[in-house]
C-alpha cells in the first residue's frame, strides 16, 4: 500500500523524438498542498493529462490510491476519486449553472444514465449541486446560463463541478488564469477553504497564488523534476532562479 | 438557453405537461374527423413526424451530426415488408420486428462510426446508407430492386381493424404509434440520461472528465434513435404496403434533416411543424406550380436559416417573448 493519494513512478512520455516528460517519480501524500511550477513548455499539461488519462504515458505507472491506473480510462479515474478543472473553461456551455454541477452530481451518485424519471425529480442531486453553489455565493445564478456569468464567476463554477465529484484527489489547472486580481483574491479564499482531507496539485504560473496556497513545490523544467520542497527552500534554490532567469513568472 | 422548451429540461426544469403539448394531437384528432379526406397525407406527416423525432434525439439532443439516418428508416421498411411478404402479415408484430432490427443495425453501425467525430462521422453516415441502397437497388429476389416491394399484405390490427381504402385505420394506426414514440423521447429528453446527453454535446471533454461514459451513452441514444426511424420506415410500409428505393440513401436524409431545421433543432415539437409545414407547402406548391415546387421550399429554407435560426418555433418564441414585452 502507498503512502500517497496519488503517486507516479517512472513516468515518461516521448512525442517522435520529442521526451516531454522523462522519468518522473512524484508522490502526493493525503491532504497535499502542492503546487507544479516550471516554465513554458516544461511539460506541465502533459503531466496532469497523463495523471487523468487523457493521455497514455509511453512508460512507467500512475497508483491512485496505491491502485495502478495506468491502463484505465479517464472515467475510471474519476471514479476512484480523481477529479480535475481547466485552465481554460471547460463548462457546459449552453447549460444553467445548476446543471453544469448537477451533472457531475448525478454522474457520481450513479444516476445520471437512468431514463425513466425526469431529472427534476432527482431531488437529491438538485439539493447537493444547490448547497455546492451556495457555499461559494453562487446560489443566484443558479438558473442563469453559464455563458452569461461574468468571467470570474465561471472559474469558480469550473472548480464546483469538480467538488462535485467528491474527489480525494483534485488537480488544479491553473485556476486563476485569465481573472482580474481583484477577483483572484476570491478564488484564492475559495481554494483556502476547500476540505482539508482532498489531495491537490495545483498548476500555476501566478507565483502569488502558489507561495500563498501551496505547503510544498514541485519544479518540472522540460519534463524532469528539477527539485522539490517548501516554498522557502524553492524560493532560495539557485537552479529554480536559473530556470526563471531571463523568463520571470508571469501572471 | 433558447426558449422555454429548453429551460423546462435539467435538474431543476418542470417536466409536468403543458396544454400546448396537447396541440398537435387536438390537430390530429380535428383531421381525422372535419378533413377526411387530408388522412393518407396526414398520415405520411405522422410518419415524417415520428422520423424527424428521432433525428432531434441524436442531432439536437445529442449533437451527432448525421445524413445517414435513412439508413434505419429504409432498412425498417424494407424489414418490415420482407417480413410481412415471407412471415406474417400482422402488422404489431412486423413494427416490432422493424423497430429491433433497426436498433440492432444503430448498435452495430453506431458502435463504430460513433468512434469518430465531425466530418468523419459524417461521411461514415452517408456512407452506411449509400451502402444500403445498394444493397437493396441490388439484392432483388429479397428486395425487388427498382421495383420496390409491391402489395405488401397487412392483416387487420389485432385481427379487429381492417386497413380500409379511405386511410383511417392507418392514420389512426400511425397516431398512437407516433404519440407512443413522442412520450418516449420526451421522458428520455428530460431524464439524467438526456440531461448528461445534452452534456456530451456541451462539452465532451468535460463529460469525460466529470466520469461519464461517454461513448456508452451515446451509443445508447443512438441505439433508441435508430429504432425509432426504423419503427417509421415500418410504419410507411404498412400504411401504404408499398416498400421502393426512395426510402434509402442521402436524398431523405437530407430532406429529414431539412425538415428538423425548418421546424427547430432540440424542441421535440419542431419535429412535429417542420415536417407538416414542409409536407403541406410541398403538397401545396406542387398542385399550383407542378414545375418549380422545390424553388419555393429553397426558398422557404434559405428565409429560415438566415433569418431564424431556430427554425419556425424559434420565431414563434421569438414573436410571444416581444409581446411580453409590449405588454409589460
Amino acid at each position: 500500500m502507498s503512502r500517497f493519494a496519488l503517486e507516479t513512478r517512472g513516468l515518461h512520455k516521448t512525442f517522435g523524438g520529442l521526451t516531454v516528460a522523462a522519468n518522473i517519480n512524484f508522490g502526493l501524500e493525503p491532504g497535499a498542498r502542492r503546487a507544479l511550477i516550471g516554465p513554458n513548455g516544461a511539460g506541465k499539461t502533459t503531466f496532469v493529462n497523463m495523471l487523468t488519462g487523457r493521455l497514455a504515458p509511453s512508460s512507467g505507472r500512475i497508483l491512485l490510491g496505491g491502485e495502478d491506473v495506468t491502463g484505465l480510462a479517464q472515467e475510471a479515474r474519476v471514479k476512484r476519486g480523481l477529479g480535475r478543472t481547466f485552465q481554460i473553461n471547460t463548462l457546459f456551455r449552453d447549460m444553467s449553472v445548476l446543471d453544469n454541477v448537477a451533472l457531475g452530481v448525478a454522474e457520481r451518485l450513479g444516476i445520471a444514465g437512468r431514463m425513466w424519471r425526469a431529472a427534476s425529480a432527482y431531488r437529491e442531486v438538485r439539493d447537493e449541486a444547490m448547497e455546492l453553489l451556495a457555499r461559494l455565493g453562487l446560489a443566484d445564478d443558479a438558473g442563469v446560463r453559464v455563458l452569461d456569468l461574468p468571467y470570474g464567476k465561471q472559474r469558480l463554477v469550473e472548480i464546483l463541478i469538480a467538488l462535485g465529484l467528491k474527489p480525494k484527489v483534485l488537480l488544479l489547472d491553473e485556476p486563476a488564469a485569465g481573472v482580474p486580481s481583484l477577483e483572484s483574491e476570491r478564488i484564492l479564499e475559495v481554494l483556502d477553504a476547500l476540505p482539508s482531507d482532498i489531495a491537490i496539485l495545483i498548476i500555476e504560473h501566478d507565483m502569488d497564488v502558489v507561495f500563498r496556497f501551496a505547503k510544498r513545490i514541485t519544479v518540472l523544467v522540460q519534463g524532469e523534476v528539477l527539485c522539490e520542497g517548501t516554498p522557502t527552500e524553492i524560493a532560495a534554490d539557485r537552479r529554480v532562479h536559473e530556470v526563471y532567469l531571463g523568463e520571470r513568472p508571469h501572471g | 438557453m433558447t426558449g422555454t422548451t429548453a429551460a423546462a429540461i435539467g435538474y431543476a426544469g418542470a417536466a409536468r405537461l403543458r396544454w400546448i403539448e396537447l396541440a398537435p394531437w387536438v390537430l390530429a384528432a380535428a383531421i381525422y374527423f372535419f378533413a377526411p379526406t387530408y388522412l393518407p397525407l396526414g398520415s405520411y406527416v405522422l410518419i415524417m413526424i415520428l422520423f424527424a423525432l428521432s433525428l432531434d434525439l441524436i442531432l439536437g439532443y445529442g449533437g451527432i451530426v448525421t445524413l445517414g439516418h435513412s439508413a434505419y428508416f429504409g432498412f425498417g421498411a424494407y424489414v418490415a415488408g420482407v417480413f410481412a411478404i415471407r412471415l406474417t402479415g400482422d402488422p404489431l408484430l412486423g413494427l416490432a420486428v422493424a423497430a429491433i432490427a433497426a436498433g440492432l443495425l444503430g448498435l452495430a453501425t453506431g458502435a463504430v462510426i460513433l468512434r469518430t467525430h465531425g466530418l468523419a462521422l459524417l461521411m461514415l453516415t452517408l456512407a452506411i446508407t449509400s451502402i444500403l441502397l445498394e444493397v437493396a437497388n441490388k439484392w432483388t429476389t429479397v428486395t425487388g430492386g427498382t421495383d420496390g416491394l409491391h402489395s405488401v399484405p397487412i392483416q387487420p390490427i389485432l385481427g379487429m381493424f381492417r386497413f380500409d381504402m379511405f386511410g383511417k385505420t392507418a392514420f389512426l394506426y400511425c397516431l398512437i404509434v407516433v404519440a407512443a414514440c413522442w412520450w418516449l423521447v420526451r421522458t428520455i429528453v428530460h431524464s439524467p440520461f438526456g440531461v448528461a446527453l445534452a452534456g456530451t454535446r456541451e462539452n465532451d471533454v468535460r463529460m469525460h472528465a466529470i466520469g461519464a461514459p461517454v461513448y456508452r451513452r451515446r451509443l445508447a441514444a443512438y441505439t433508441i434513435s435508430t429504432s425509432l426511424a426504423g419503427t417509421a420506415g415500418a410504419l410507411l410500409t404498412q400504411t401504404t404496403q408499398f416498400a421502393g428505393l426512395s426510402v434509402l440513401g442521402v436524398e431523405l436524409s437530407g430532406e429529414i434533416l431539412v425538415m428538423l431545421v425548418l421546424g427547430g433543432v432540440r424542441r421535440i415539437y419542431g419535429a412535429f411543424v417542420g415536417p407538416g409545414v414542409y409536407i403541406v407547402a410541398k403538397d401545396y406548391l406542387a398542385k399550383q406550380t407542378p414545375e418549380y415546387w422545390y424553388l419555393g421550399i429553397g426558398i422557404l429554407l434559405i428565409l429560415i436559416v438566415m433569418f431564424a435560426r431556430g427554425g419556425i418555433l424559434g420565431l414563434l418564441d421569438r414573436a410571444f417573448a416581444q409581446l411580453k414585452r409590449a405588454r409589460a
